[in-house]
């Protein structure tokens, strides 16, 4: 039903230069984008609507799903519940009994967007859309998405810390001893380096193992690097989760001492 | 149809892996209003529904905890009732099992006299008959002595 729904979509777009077209289309892209212009600004077009499509797509298994709730659950409730289940325990589990209801949501779409900006990079079939330019794919495998939800982690422990304990926060910099100032501070650029790069690599890396492989024998053989790509997506989506919820909840407890 | 290439007017960027532009703040935007979303559309709904759903089988447990512990309760109250009716019943049959077996030795005490004393009246009368006798036989004996006597005086 989605490639139906794409495909007008993708006779729809303009295409500039069908030779370029027909080399691009079978050749491997990297570090290609459809760039739109807003103004003075570039944009990663090529991100935005494979993001929208499978925000889209997340937007309506929750609205079909919470459409008719009741104390027995049918149908997608239970897996609704399964997974908001999920990440209230991940969530309580790394930020604690105090906060983690206030920053639940946040970890939850973090967790829900990465998990079907993987899958659906992996699983939807892009290639029958056509850009000029660049190809559609995961989101989670352009560098600004992944900085982008990795800064985001950083302000969110910030502000979980400081609105929580105000100035006290930046007692967390001097705990246990002093010596660990320059670590402490050291380790806030680290954390959304780390946060992005790890994501942003193993999704590209996935991404392009398969793509070679396609390129050199398209039949079979991809195919266990693809299972095995699934999964590297959703431990992905669950260690970015499970990290920002860490952070957070490191930067909101309490030293009872 | 939007054309979404105005791609002759602008100078084409390079590209690369590492390109970042306004992709970066607009994805953050993006995330921020779909977490905002999100937490209208599933993360409340789903939350409510999930927490009276655990209060709901919280206040059923306890509810039939309590009603347990009043059947437990009632079972016990029960049970103490059946034994004090069951030692109430055991000392009516002790008594009356003793007083059936009074009954019985006094009827079986005032048989034995009875039967005594007729036996006495009997032998008593037994007796005074053979002494009647005796003494009939006495007097006739001594009737016939004389008799006796008289013929052979007469001879």
């Amino acid at each position: 039903m989605l490639l139906q729904t794409l495909l007008p979509l993708a006779e729809s777009l303009p295409v500039s230069d069908p030779e370029l077209m027909v080399e691009e289309t079978h050749g491997l892209e990297i570090g290609q984008h459809f760039y739109w212009h807003l103004g003075q600004l570039d944009l990663h077009g090529q991100i935005f609507l494979s993001s929208w499509i499978l925000i889209g797509a997340l937007l309506s298994i929750v609205v079909v799903g919470t459409r008719r709730m009741g104390r027995r659950p049918a149908g997608l409730q239970n897996l609704l519940e399964f997974l908001w289940d999920y990440i209230r325990n991940l969530s309580r589990e790394q930020i604690g009994e105090a906060a983690y209801r206030d920053w639940m949501p946040f970890i939850g779409t973090l967790f829900l967007f990465i998990f079907f900006c993987n899958w659906g990079g992996a699983l939807v079939p892009w290639r029958l859309v056509r850009l000029p330019s660049g190809e559609l794919g995961a989101p989670t495998g352009d560098i600004n998405t992944t900085v982008a939800l990795a800064l985001l982690v950083s302000l969110a422990y910030f502000y979980a810390g400081l609105s929580r304990k105000g100035l006290r926060y930046f007692e967390y910099y001097v705990e246990p001893t002093p010596i660990m100032l320059p670590f402490k501070i050291v380790e806030d650029f680290t954390k959304p380096l780390s946060l992005s790069f790890r994501l942003f690599g193993n999704i590209m890396a996935d991404e392009l193992t398969v793509s070679v492989l396609v390129l050199l024998l398209p039949l079979f053989v991809p195919l266990p690097m693809m299972f095995l790509g699934l999964f590297t997506s959703a431990i992905q989506a669950l260690i970015f989760a499970t990290l920002a919820a860490y952070y957070i909840g490191e930067a909101v407890h309490e030293e009872h001492a | 149809m939007i054309s979404w290439l105005p791609l002759a007017e602008a100078p084409v960027p390079e590209g690369g892996l590492f390109d970042f532009d306004a992709t970066l703040p607009l994805m953050a935007i993006q995330v921020v209003i779909l977490t905002f979303i999100l937490n209208k559309l599933f993360f409340q709904p789903v939350g409510k529904v999930v927490e009276e759903r655990e209060g709901f089988v919280a206040t059923s447990h306890k509810g039939a905890k309590e009603r347990l512990a009043q059947v437990q309760r009632l079972e016990q109250d029960l049970k103490a009732q059946l034994q004090k009716a069951r030692q109430d019943a055991q000392v009516v049959i002790t008594a009356a099992e003793d007083e059936v077996a009074t009954l019985h030795q006094a009827a079986l005490a005032e048989a034995k006299a009875e039967a005594n004393k007729q036996r006495e009246q009997a032998r008593a009368s037994i007796e005074a008959d053979c002494s009647k006798a005796d003494a009939v036989l006495v007097e006739e004996s001594r009737r016939l002595a004389d008799l006796i006597i008289e013929r052979l005086v007469a001879i």
